[in-house]
């Protein structure tokens, strides 16, 4: 069969030349083919294997059946009747149908695969990018499943070995040889030699004089879940600094669970519009509130706090000035309080996506960002290091360029008429790609790291991705508005910096993940270590994904429609959420000294993971169609009908996302606050002290 | 290497890139739009009402559904007579110290965009009634309800814009609607979004043509699907049942003009709006057929949709009829 396969693929590859087409072009139905080939091919292979494994353990039972009972089989063999050996020829006959009907199942499958034509759809780069994203979590379905058919074999086989020892069990029974039985004896003695385990250790208790050992436990201790790692102690913190971090993260936090509980109630509009008609919760008033808030509120001071704590320790140094990191957090909190009312109350700068506060809330976001500018260069400024490590570079950049970012949005110079919207496409994609992604990043090549204890894979591959990433995307903000009225130069130039940007995002995917490499066993004993994994494999399909929708031909399908909001949530959730609450697992434990339930740690990964593939994946397909739909001249009431049950499971995903906060939040209140079992060694130590020096002060008086 | 070293250098090269590129890409093509272009001849001044729905419009995030941009493909034609070009945007300024410009083009089209809606649907009636609650009049829709524009009384004052509001939208059967002065302003903003024409004959290209069905071959024009064309330009007021809204809009469903033998008074009313039973409450029906510039096919096609459907059954016309009548009824 795949011999069969290959030829096939080597046709198609004849007649593809024939045709003067460009084999492996995207576009080209031959390279359509030989992927789905090679897919079909790869599939066919493991099954193939898998066939030859059984068939392993069925010769396997065969032999041994036949070892055992050679004898008695063979003096069965002639003494079968007519009747008996029709059963048994009927018996084979069976089994070779079987296999014939299984072989006609597969080649009819595949002949169906091969039914399908390629449509003009499956022409489009754009549309072949996605599919092939969406293949690889697939394969990887599959991957797992075929080790857990191999568990299933490898099951049988112990069954077929038991039955084995099953008859070795008879057989010793029937042996009453007293010969055999004295030699048995003599072996057991000679097995029963031991050594008393004390010829190299000695008989005196150990002595860790070097300080070696810790957290010794001989309590035998059920484990329901995996105990995973806790956090290592680091060289202690300026408690002061910490406060500031937690602040941060606090106040982060408090935001997350905010805007989540706004974004759930707006995506509960969608199903029941009715649900109330207050001008304050209106949809148009409260989808900013939701995006905003979670931009500038959550995003943004999970950053700055983790800033805080990163800057500080890579340029070996204290930071400048705390005072100036608490203007920041009341500034950018105070930012975003007014703006959340405002925006409710009606207020709202002009409609553009994310520049829906007005100037003078803006303001104070960004005189909490120069402020802090400030304090991370004079930090940097009086670095130990020679060199500035990667981290830095990032977060830096990415404090300058959202205020640049900023002031362009807000200045009125260049606002009127399409100037407006030249600069909304600039600004919006700008925040997302040189704010949030750039820090993000940098807090990326900090932690991830550490938590993998080994250096980043690549120096220099970190650095070319800075690069390019500032040289590319920055000019991709108007690939929001293709086929509108803006110059049709600037669309193109914003269609091939996002072809562009498949370099600084495979060069920094490969960077994290060679880092990870040989690392793979630390996954399992950590609870940080899978929001990173998450936070990075979004990070390449979130990001390629962005890729193909600003082609010209996949605007045509998605532009307008939900997939936008699916691809916003796979970013700003699957990439930068994850990316920060695996930092925050790392941070806040060693600055508290105090570690979350390791289970609702469990339960939070899980729920935010699940949740958001049940919202971004029924969004993009239903989406897809609503695309398709318009194209084709549907009436546009029918598109919204058909959306209906896609955004129910929008709805569903983004409860299940919404718990996973309420969850992480508890987290955050063991981490933070919850008071824990004190140590006994440490309570001990304190009483004793304290007595001691009472008995100091006390004793002169005796 | 010795710049990376150096904070100062790393970080201003860094700047100067990003500036760069900034200016190039954001705001030097911002200023060359704003200097280029200039509002179309023909383009008409915003009333002072409909300035302050505009704001009434950006104030409560309409923008978040509705798109008011035309792109140059195909498959935006029902948005619009000929794509957008940067000189209708031309005349968005700044209103005032707080707001920023309002293009309000968008960026989601969970409802449909709004640049020609002051054509495709001049209704005020219409408007009102939908903006109180949108499934009023279209049973799917999933806009918000925008009952706080509205006032309900129980007795009706000189002057009051009295909307017809089905009984089931109602606590009670004794209550009216009266609209606001924010809804009416809303409202005179919508019916003021209308494509203005070019002053030339050219207008840009729509690109990604719909391919034709093949379907005959032989020259015949495709059929045209007459229920679509009535969803698209007739439903949101006659509703899909034909039934119309009780005191709003009149019911086609066995009506007099659309079961006539004569097709005249039908083809009057598509292009040139009907307001002979305005008298009974119902509202003044706009002039469809010229607005959305309908062509006889099509208005045949509509027709012939109406007059089979609901249990009509009324002799059916055909495009050549139509263009006669529409010839002759068109007004100059």
């Amino acid at each position: 069969m795949l011999t069969v396969a290959v030829l096939i693929v080597s046709i198609y590859y004849a007649a593809a030349q024939t045709k003067g087409k460009a084999f492996f072009a995207m576009n080209s139905t031959a390279g359509l083919w030989t992927c789905c080939l090679l897919l079909l091919a790869v599939i066919l292979q493991l099954a193939l294997y898998m066939k030859y494994r059984l068939q392993h353990v069925i010769r396997l039972r065969q032999v041994r059946r036949r070892q055992a009972q050679d004898e008695s089989i063979t003096v069965h063999i002639p003494q079968l009747n007519r009747h008996q050996l029709e059963t048994l020829l009927k018996v084979k006959q069976q089994t070779k149908i079987k296999v014939l009907v299984l072989i006609g199942l597969g080649c009819s499958l595949s002949a169906g695969a091969q039914d399908l034509k390629p449509t003009k759809l499956m022409n489009q780069t754009g549309i072949l990018i996605t599919i092939i994203l969406i293949l690889i979590p697939v394969l990887v379905g599959i991957a797992l499943m075929i080790f857990k058919l191999r568990r299933v074999i490898g099951h049988y086989r112990r069954k077929v070995h038991q039955e084995e020892s099953g008859q070795l069990a008879s057989y010793l029974d029937e042996m009453n040889d007293t010969e055999t039985l004295h030699a048995l004896s003599q072996r057991k003695i000679a097995l029963d030699y031991s050594l008393n385990d004390d010829e190299l250790a000695g008989t005196q208790a150990a002595d860790d004089n070097k300080g070696l050992l810790s957290d010794i436990s001989n309590a035998p201790d059920i484990n329901f879940i995996t105990r995973k790692k806790v956090a290592v102690a680091r060289p202690p913190i300026d408690p002061a600094l910490a406060k500031l971090v937690l602040w941060f993260l606090g106040t982060a936090t408090f935001w997350l669970l905010f805007g989540t509980t706004v974004g759930e109630y707006v995506g509960i509009k969608f199903i029941s519009p009715d649900v109330d008609h207050l001008s304050w919760l209106s949809f148009g008033r409260l989808r900013p509130v939701h995006t905003n808030a979670v931009f500038w509120g959550w995003a943004s001071l999970a950053m700055l706090g983790l800033g805080y704590y990163i800057v500080p320790r890579v340029s070996n140094m204290p930071i400048a000035s705390l005072k100036k990191g608490w203007y920041t957090l009341v500034l950018v909190n105070a930012a975003v309080v007014s703006g959340t009312i405002t925006l409710m109350a009606g207020i709202n700068n002009a409609g553009g996506e994310y520049r829906e506060y007005v100037w003078p809330v803006m303001a104070l976001f960004a005189a909490g960002l120069c402020i802090t500018l400030r304090n991370f260069l004079q930090t940097i400024a009086s670095r130990k290091s020679k060199e500035i490590y990667i981290s830095n570079w990032y977060i830096v950049s990415a404090v300058i360029f959202a205020i640049v970012i900023v002031l362009v949005a807000y200045l009125p110079f260049w606002q009127d008429g399409l100037g407006e919207t030249i600069v909304q496409g600039y600004y919006m994609h700008q925040g997302v790609g040189m704010w949030f992604m750039l820090f993000v990043l940098g807090v990326t090549y900090y932690f991830l790291p550490q938590q993998l204890n080994r250096p980043i894979y690549s120096y220099s591959l970190g650095i070319l991705a800075f690069w390019s990433q500032i040289f590319f995307y920055t000019v991709i903000g108007t690939h929001h508005f293709v086929f509108s009225s803006i110059p049709w130069w600037l669309q193109t130039v914003a269609i091939v910096g996002s072809v562009g940007m498949l370099i600084p995002v495979t060069s920094g995917s490969t960077n994290f993940f060679m880092t990870f490499r040989n690392g793979w066993h630390k996954l399992a004993g950590s609870y940080t270590l899978p929001f990173f994994l998450v936070g990075l494999v979004f990070y390449f399909t979130g990001s390629m994904q962005g890729t193909a929708e600003a082609f010209r031909y996949t605007n045509l399908i998605w532009h307008f429609t939900d997939f936008t909001v699916a691809h916003s949530h796979i970013t700003m959730y699957g990439i930068i959420t994850f990316l920060l609450w695996a930092a925050i697992y790392t941070v806040v434990p060693r600055l508290t000294g105090k570690e979350p339930p390791q289970i609702t740690v469990g339960i939070h990964f899980w729920l935010a993971l699940i949740g958001l593939l049940f919202y971004t994946v029924p969004l993009m397909y239903g989406a897809t169609y609503r695309g398709i739909m318009w194209q084709s001249g549907k009436p546009f009431i029918d598109s919204v009908v058909f959306m209906a049950p896609y955004w129910l499971w929008r709805a569903i995903g983004g409860s299940l996302m919404w718990t996973a906060h309420i969850v992480f939040a508890y987290n955050m209140y063991k981490m933070l606050l919850a008071t824990t079992i004190p140590d006994i060694k440490e309570a001990a130590l304190k009483k004793l002290s304290e007595q001691y020096l009472k008995g100091s002060i006390s004793s002169p008086n005796q | 290497m010795e710049l990376f070293d150096n904070h100062k250098t790393l970080y201003s090269t860094a700047l100067g890139l990003f500036l760069v590129l900034t200016l190039g890409v954001a705001i030097l093509p911002a200023i060359s739009n704003e200097k280029n272009n200039a509002p179309l001849p023909e383009a008409p001044v915003l009333s002072e009402d409909a300035v302050k729905g505009k704001a009434l419009f950006v104030a409560n995030g309409c923008v978040a559904c509705h798109t008011q941009q035309v792109r140059n493909v195909e498959m935006d034609k029902i948005w619009g007579d000929r794509p957008g070009i940067a000189a209708d945007y031309a005349d968005n300024h700044r209103t005032d110290l707080l707001h920023n410009t309002a293009t309000l083009m968008g960026t989601e089209r969970t409802g449909p965009d709004l640049t020609n809606v002051g054509n495709r649907q001049p209704s005020r009636d219409w408007h009102l009634v939908h903006l109180f609650n949108p499934r009023t009049v279209v049973e799917q829709s999933i806009m918000p309800a925008y009952t706080w524009l509205f006032e309900i009384k129980d007795s009706v004052q000189e002057g009051d814009v009295v909307v017809n509001v089905p009984e089931a939208f109602l606590a009670s059967t004794h209550q009216k609607v009266v609209a606001s002065r924010e809804a009416l302003q809303l409202v005179a903003y919508l019916q003021s979004l209308k494509q203005v024409k070019l002053p030339g004959e050219k207008s840009p290209l729509f690109l990604y043509k719909r391919e034709q069905p093949a379907a005959a071959g032989d020259g015949a024009s495709p059929v045209l699907n007459g229920a679509e064309l009535y969803a698209n330009n007739c439903q949101s007021c006659h509703q899909p049942n034909g039934e119309g809204l009780k005191g709003a809009f009149p019911p086609l469903k066995g009506s007099k003009i659309v079961l006539n033998d004569d097709p005249e008074l039908m083809v009057d009313i598509i292009m040139n709006g009907y307001t002979g039973r305005m008298q009974e409450g119902f509202g003044e029906m706009p002039a469809v057929g010229t607005l959305n510039k309908l062509t006889p096919g099509e208005v045949a096609a509509i027709m012939n949709h109406e007059r089979s459907s609901w249990g009509n059954n009324s002799r059916k016309v055909t495009e050549e009829q139509v263009k006669v009548i529409m010839e002759k009824v068109k007004k100059q």
